[in-house]
């Protein structure tokens, strides 16, 4: 499913005295079975973008298409089931929805929402909890016996249960060891591989360079950028503003083209990284 | 959530937000008592025409208070339309099996709409000019002379601020809950009573465990700095008591004293 959105502007609590924008005429392409990631500074806009794509947030003006559903201000608010159950989101600590007594019963509750059997939600939710990297029998325990981490990963596994064609994770790995951080992005990009459409918001500009094929750039409730990673990290205009920072690998690229490398286009990942220092080396 | 007006604060500057809260605090609850005072056309008039410049000096939009009286609509109307029809009289405008219309009843009704509106006014204005953490310390001040029954003040006081303080955020968290179990599939508000009550439990049972665990967190936090039983601390935020209170403590009086008036002339 495609997503664009058409001149979106939305504002808080409108016609009151603490309105406040939070978008801000946003037109942009979110393309079908990419890997999209959002980066912006704190408050920029990011997770009200996201939260148009499933209709919890209602465009003030202009129109959003998600496949060939249409979201603008007047979108009744029935019948957004089956567009709920497309776009799954992984919100910000997803932890925090928990509330079954078991594991077992909450990675079911989204399917069971969407219609689908019991058995089949059991069955779903059992290949789920291996896919998020857990064991089986973390089934029959209650979610709040496990860790932070452990819950994390439940609650992953509940919104990817439903099968949803399009995943919105909003800063899934915030306040993960490096370990965790690692298998779950991989888990993301695994899924993306197999034909689904991943969203990501992000501070990490390493995970951008390391898992997105495309990136968005927000900045003051406004699109300024979209486009592939490696052409924005190399983007001066943009560093210069402050609006964006760049993965590691490109700052140490910087430093070495202080002495005597040089860099036509500045390597994202460490991988380009390697390569490109060791053909300057060897001069091959 | 959003159209909840009483209750909330709108940062602003103006001289009511510059009177001190302890005094502002008890001229509301005062205001909301000599309102019983008032009995005649021209008190209800003199005191609708005090709020109406009370809420003019404080520089906020009227608008903004008359949206505010929507979420009490229901109460008003349903007491104004009791009054309006159940006012006994001997000489009836109209009758009608047990409803009775009458001018005295037109009247009642008249002053009951104008009471529920001063009142709301009134206490709109304490809530929008005067930041909840204001409205905890003034109440700390005025329970003080509890103390002398053994009534924890300090701790209630602290209670309260830490509620105030948590009120935001568990909106917030809230808003968050519902959004991610509306993402799963969860419709707020549609299908029968029960399966109504039965759609907050997800809401419900997560924001219990998340108060919980911020309750743990934070009480972790006080100790590690120093906090101990309430006892013996200083106070870092004074609130300072100036001329304007006294003139605003005045012309409250001054108030009462034109209504006593008013009213048996």
């Amino acid at each position: 499913m495609e997503i664009i959105f058409k001149n979106v502007t939305h504002s808080y609590e409108a016609n009151s005295p603490l309105e406040g924008l939070g978008l801000d005429d946003v037109s942009l392409t979110i393309h079908d079975k990419k890997f999209t990631a959002i980066v912006g500074k704190t408050g920029s806009g990011k997770s009200t973008l996201v939260r148009h794509i499933n209709a919890l947030l209602k465009p003030t003006s202009g129109s959003i298409m998600v496949g060939d559903r249409e979201i603008t201000s007047e979108t009744n608010n029935k019948n957004l089931k089956p567009l709920r159950k497309n776009v799954g989101m992984v919100f910000q600590f997803p932890e925090s929805q928990l509330f079954e007594d078991t594991v077992e019963k909450d990675i079911m509750f989204g399917p069971m929402n969407f219609g689908m059997s019991e058995s089949d939600a059991k069955e779903s939710a059992r290949k789920m909890i291996k896919l998020v990297g857990l064991e089986e029998d973390y089934l029959d325990k209650s979610p709040f016996d496990l860790s932070g981490g452990q819950m994390r990963r439940v609650a992953i596994a509940g919104v990817l249960a439903s099968n949803p064609e399009t995943i919105i994770l909003d800063e899934p790995t915030a306040g993960l060891d490096p370990v965790g951080r690692k298998e779950i992005m991989d888990l993301f990009k695994n899924l993306q591989e197999q034909g689904r459409t991943v969203i990501l918001i992000t501070h990490n500009m390493d995970d951008v360079a390391n898992y997105a094929e495309e990136m968005v750039v927000i900045h003051d409730a406004k699109v300024v950028a979209s486009g592939k990673p490696k052409d924005i990290f190399n983007d001066n205009k943009l560093l210069k503003n402050d609006i964006l920072t760049l993965p590691r690998s490109a700052v140490f690229a910087q430093k070495l083209a202080q002495r005597e490398f040089s860099f036509p286009q500045l390597p994202i990942t460490i991988s380009e990284l390697t390569t490109e220092i060791k053909r300057q080396v060897h001069g091959d | 959530m959003n159209k909840l007006i009483l209750g909330r604060y709108l940062p602003g500057d103006s001289i009511i937000y510059r009177l001190d809260p302890r005094g502002k605090f008890l001229i509301t609850f005062y205001f909301i008592g000599i309102v019983f005072l008032a009995n005649n056309v021209v008190s209800y008039g003199f005191l609708l025409l005090f709020v109406l410049f009370s809420v003019y000096i404080s520089k906020i939009n009227l608008g903004f208070f008359i949206k505010g009286l929507r979420p009490m609509l229901w109460l008003i109307l349903f007491t104004v339309l009791l009054q309006l029809f159940f006012t006994p009289s001997n000489d009836p405008i109209w009758h009608w099996g047990i409803f009775t219309l009458s001018t005295d009843g037109m009247r009642i009704a008249s002053y009951i709409f104008i009471r529920f509106v001063l009142i709301i006014f009134i206490s709109t204005l304490l809530t929008l000019t005067t930041t909840p953490i204001e409205i905890s310390d003034s109440i700390e001040s005025i329970l003080k002379p509890l103390k002398v029954i053994k009534f924890p003040v300090t701790q209630v006081a602290l209670m309260l601020s830490i509620a105030l303080r948590f009120v935001p955020l568990l909106i917030d968290e809230t808003t968050k809950i519902m959004d991610a179990q509306r993402a799963r599939g969860v419709d707020f508000g549609e299908g029968g009573l029960m399966h109504r009550i039965k759609s907050f439990v997800p809401i419900l049972i997560p924001l219990f465990v998340s108060s919980f665990s911020i309750a743990y967190d934070l009480a972790i936090a006080m100790e590690s700095r120093g906090y101990k039983d309430g006892e013996g601390r200083s106070k870092y935020r004074v609130l300072s008591w100036s001329r304007r209170d006294n003139i605003a403590l005045a012309v409250m009086i001054l108030i009462t004293i034109i209504l006593l008036f008013i009213r048996s002339y």
